[in-house]
């Protein structure tokens, strides 16, 4: 079995139906695409920049293609996976607008993770002076690869603005779902993603 | 002396013999043929860890190990393959041939044509990666191995690893596809020309039967041969090695060897010209350029590759700009439009195309962790 478990695997287990078409980008050393074809059986590939995730991949007998996200998703086909996940990965990249469109281009449906920057406890640290850090949140200012973070209003601001869909999402702290003020409470979403159907 | 760990130590060489005429793709029939070969570990009672090595334009049978005792150098990639490195010879057991064509011991146009009592020379048909992939099937079939754990190659080779895959996917489980690409661009096609120029025009060449005649055809094959190397290295490893350091350190104001570059390419050039036959090397060459898995452009690659059922593993180098990484990436689209089990490394590099014979440890740690994973 999978050494870790993130919160979130569960949760976008749920979701993805079984013997689906997945491709997990920045899919760190396998762990999800494993755990889904564990629980799900699906098929799919990884995206993965890091030469040092890329043995683990394999070691996890899963499909890599070393490749950088930020210039998009060119050599895969439009609407050609069911589920496109970016698991905790997104508030890290440069070009976020190019991300988004480029996943719902090439996945019927989209899954993401992100780290919720309006989390109370988050919140308090601003208050008192600092730059907020916690255990989904780990980094120091000075050394986080995080460039664009968000809270789950802004992101859900964003996708009204991009054409997207928001069909579900489950906010989560210490791996459990938060349903009681979920943008405060919450320290971590997960969404489900489509297209928004084209307004006449 | 050759006894340590992690060598296949000292192997022997077998031929193996084919009475069975076969037909080229040009339409030739060669009555009769050897495959020299060797192999390195044990095949299981199953026969299900056989792994095929296919070599590239200047390679051969000899992989791994020594020849004897007091053999310096080893096989082409003993770094590689032998008991406990990424191909493990304990677990797998890997054969390794000298195509068709070849100047190493399999028949090829230096050999003896029964025929005539004479080499064959000019008469020697020109080869295709078709086949070769076809002659390794004959090899593979009289050794007893139905189907190959891996088919593995590099450059020219990943060409056979890929043919393999298309014309026989049943035999092979798993294709490694490493510095390779889909078919020839026109420049390199033009520099494989600029190197069978140099041979075609010596005048020791003698149309190819220059074996009657006593002489080599060295003057050409030298210089192809460093033509080739500027290739299959990257400007920035060869500015590392040599910049512009002078042998001696003035100007000498002639035109014998100054730089050390000059040195290093005629010393490689006739290190080559002494061990290798033009005749080999035209072939080789034509077999590069006329490989072409779309018939040109008939199909596309996804169509080309749809009848592949192995899982796949691509391997490319960041400085390689003679097989560069976007032609494996071709491949690798190919093999996700097909839906097939496909893993892509693009190995940071600066060796060129010659990395992947470089003992680089991100790159051998991708193989070993694939290997792992397909030991049965």
């Amino acid at each position: 079995m999978t050494n870790i478990t993130r919160p979130d695997f569960a949760a976008i287990a749920a979701w993805v139906t079984p013997g689906a078409k997945v491709l997990d980008l920045g899919c760190g050393d396998g762990s999800l695409l494993r755990y889904l074809r564990e629980t799900r059986q699906v098929r799919g590939y990884g995206i993965e920049i890091a030469e040092d995730n890329l043995a683990a991949c394999i070691k996890n007998g899963i499909n890599v293609i070393q490749m950088d996200l930020e210039s998009g998703l060119s050599g895969f086909e439009p609407q050609s996976f069911d589920f496109v996940i970016l698991s905790q990965t997104l508030q890290a990249m440069k070009n976020i607008e190019l991300m988004m469109s480029e996943m719902l281009r090439v996945g019927k449906q989209s899954i993401v993770t992100l780290p919720n920057f309006g989390f109370w406890q988050h919140r308090l640290q601003i208050l008192s002076g600092h730059m907020p850090v916690s255990p989904d949140l780990p980094y120091q200012w000075y050394d986080t690869p995080n460039i664009h973070l968000c809270t789950f209003g802004d992101f859900e601001a964003f996708c009204r603005d991009q054409g997207v869909a928001v069909r579900e999402r489950i906010a989560m702290h210490n791996a459990q779902v938060v349903t009681f003020l979920p943008k405060l409470f919450g320290s971590l979403a997960v969404y489900r993603l489509e297209r928004a159907a084209k307004t006449a | 002396m050759h006894t340590h760990t992690h060598s296949v130590g000292v192997v022997a060489s077998r031929i193996a013999h084919f009475d069975k005429p076969t037909k080229l793709k040009s339409g030739a029939v060669l009555e009769s043929y050897d495959l020299v070969y060797e192999t390195y570990g044990t095949l299981n009672a199953t026969g299900s860890n056989a792994i095929l090595i296919c070599h590239a334009l200047s390679g051969n049978h000899h992989v791994a190990g020594y020849h004897s005792e007091k053999d310096r150098k080893p096989g082409w990639w003993d770094n590689m393959i032998g008991p406990g490195k990424p191909v493990d010879t304990e677990r797998f057991f890997v054969i390794g041939v000298n195509n068709l064509g070849g100047c190493h011991g399999s028949t090829g146009p230096s050999s003896i044509d029964p025929l005539t009592g004479r080499p064959y020379g000019k008469s020697f048909p020109v080869l295709t990666v078709d086949d070769w992939v076809e002659t390794q099937a004959r090899l593979a079939d009289y050794l007893g191995i139905l189907q190959f754990a891996a088919v593995i190659g590099g450059s020219l080779g990943g060409m056979q690893v890929m043919h393999w895959s298309i014309a026989h996917p049943r035999r092979l489980r798993h294709a490694l596809v490493i510095a390779s690409a889909p078919k020839l661009t026109a420049q390199n096609i033009a520099f494989n020309d600029v190197a069978r120029q140099a041979i075609l025009t010596d005048p020791d060449f003698h149309g190819g039967d220059y074996y009657a005649h006593g002489v080599v055809p060295r003057r050409g094959l030298r210089i192809a041969r460093m033509l080739g190397h500027i290739t299959y290295l990257s400007d920035d490893v060869m500015g590392e090695k040599f910049g512009r350091i002078l042998k001696n350190d003035t100007f000498q104001f002639g035109y014998d060897v100054e730089f050390e570059i000059e040195s290093y390419l005629r010393y490689q050039g006739d290190k080559f010209a002494d061990s290798f036959d033009a005749n080999t090397y035209l072939l080789m060459t034509k077999a590069l350029d006329y490989f072409d898995p779309t018939h040109h452009h008939r199909n596309t690659l996804s169509q080309a590759l749809k009848p592949a059922t192995a899982d796949f593993l691509v391997i490319s180098f960041t400085s390689d700009w003679r097989f560069a990484p976007s032609r494996s990436r071709e491949i690798v689209k190919a093999l996700l439009d097909n839906e097939r089990n496909v893993s892509y490394a693009e190995i940071v590099a600066v060796h060129g195309h010659d990395a992947f014979l470089m003992p680089d440890p991100h790159y051998h740690d991708i193989v070993r962790a694939y290997m792992e994973g397909i030991a049965p």
